[in-house]
Order: C-alpha cells, then structure tokens, then sequence
C-alpha cells in the first residue's frame, strides 16, 4: 500500500510541500503535521501543494487544502494548490475550495532543488 | 431479478488504516469488468468515503467491524454495500448535506456528496444505536461482453 508522504523544499519565502501516495483520512494527520510543523518553523510567505504526485485522493484532501489554507491566512500568507488531477479537480470543484486557495496547473520548479 | 456474474464480501476492522486496505481490495474485484481507469478512480474514491464515514461516525471512540460486499453483473452493473454496527445516524438529509460535518475541522463535510457524485446511486439507510447501511451503485460502460468463466 502507497502510503502518504509529504517532501519539503523551502526556497527563499516560498515552501513546496510535495505530496505523494495516496491521501486519506489515514494519511493525510501525518502530511498534515509534517507541513505544519514546518511552516510554523518557517513561515514562509507562500505555501505550494503540489499533488503531481500524488495517486489516489479522497475529501480528506479538501480537509487539507482548507486546513492549509487557514494556517497560511492567520500567518497573512498564500496557499496555492498545483498538479490537480482531473478526479481530484471534480471533488476540489464539488468544494468550492477554489475560491479560498488559489489553484495553478503550470510548472512547479521544485525538481531542480531535489535533483 | 438478474443473478450476479461474481460476488465477494469482506470485513475487517475500523482501524484507519483499513482505509487504503478497503479502497485496494473492492477496486481489485471490480477490475473483472475491465473498467476504466476513471471508472476504477470513482469507486476507489466512493468506498474511501463511506469506510471513513464508518470509522470517524459510526465507530467515533470504539473499533467495530466494517463489513463490505460487492456484487457485479454481466451488463457491468457494480453493486456496493459498506455496513457498520455503530452510532447510526439521526438525521440522514443533514448528514448528506455538503460541507456539513461532525467529525472536527479538517473534515471537509462532503464525503456523502462525494460518494453521490462518482456513483450513479447512493442509498443510506440507517438506526440510531444500530448501524448504517450504505449501497453504491455504478453501471460500468460495457467495451466487450465478458464472461467470469471466460
């Protein structure tokens, strides 16, 4: 079983949190406190959640992006959400959790950093 | 009433790592009907939801049984029944609605609605005290006829 995990590069203000595996209830409290943990250390100015990776989410992902979200709004930082699925697309839509995070489908350049 | 081509029932635990375990084993089943990758995805994602439900509702402070059975038809009919013996719920039409919950604030209140969404049915029936019972329904687009007995 794929379980969750969270990859994170800090650049500057901007904090990458690679997800990948599979995103669950079960999942998703250790991503949860990972990310968290580090952007209370950092506070960094923005917060990427890149899902390129990631193979199968449920509404626990929602539960994250607005979890995430709320963090980045009380720290007065940003949320953005990138690499969307189309099935993950239909249950962020179903949210309406697009008019808190803004929502990206273009390139993430967090790859140089872990090459 | 048609008789199912092939039929399986599970159970296990409500621990939430059974979550994945559930999604894995009801999406391995139903890949005898060759669904599409899509289809796969919409069923995975339905079973997460009401297995989650079991576990944060249903179970909230105790770990019970889930009990999972699936029943698949010649015409690509998948028939999913997620059965738990826990709390019940009181009031169904508010439990369905979207961005309702009752299971803390990182749940996001739509796994009903999720489930109602990828499927082409959802039934809920439950008691308080006794149990819910949630059925899913998907007809699978049909590529080929195909046969278990191949």
């Amino acid at each position: 079983m794929d379980n969750g995990t969270v990859r994170l590069i800090l650049q500057d203000d901007v904090l990458t949190a690679v997800l990948s595996g599979e995103i669950d209830h079960h999942t998703a409290q250790g991503m949860r406190e990972e990310i968290d943990f580090t952007v209370n250390q950092s506070k960094p100015k923005k917060l990427i959640l890149s899902f390129e990776h990631v193979g199968f989410m449920d509404s626990a992902g929602i539960g994250l992006i607005i979890g995430r979200y709320k963090l980045m709004e009380s720290l007065g930082g940003e949320l953005v959400v990138s690499h969307l699925s189309p099935k993950m697309e239909q249950i962020v839509s179903l949210s309406g959790v697009g008019k808190l995070a803004k929502i990206e489908k273009g390139e993430t350049n967090y790859d140089q950093a872990n090459e | 009433m048609i008789k199912p081509m092939n039929e399986m029932s599970l159970s296990f635990l409500s621990c939430s790592a059974n979550e994945g375990f559930a999604r894995a084993t009801v999406s391995a089943f139903v890949a005898q009907l060759d669904p599409t990758v899509g289809e796969i995805s919409d069923i995975k994602t339905a079973v997460s939801e009401a297995v989650t439900n079991c576990i944060i509702h249903a179970y909230r402070d105790v770990i019970g049984m889930i009990y999972i059975s699936v029943k698949i038809f010649e015409n690509g009919k998948v028939v999913i029944r997620i059965r738990d013996k826990g709390c019940g719920i009181e009031d169904i039409e508010k439990a369905k609605e979207p961005l309702y919950s009752t299971g803390g604030e990182e749940r996001a209140g739509l796994g009903f609605m999720v489930m109602e969404s990828f499927m082409d049915q959802m039934k809920v029936t439950s008691k308080v005290g006794k149990g819910t019972v949630v059925v899913l329904q998907k007809e699978l687009e049909r590529k080929q006829a195909k046969s278990a007995n191949g």
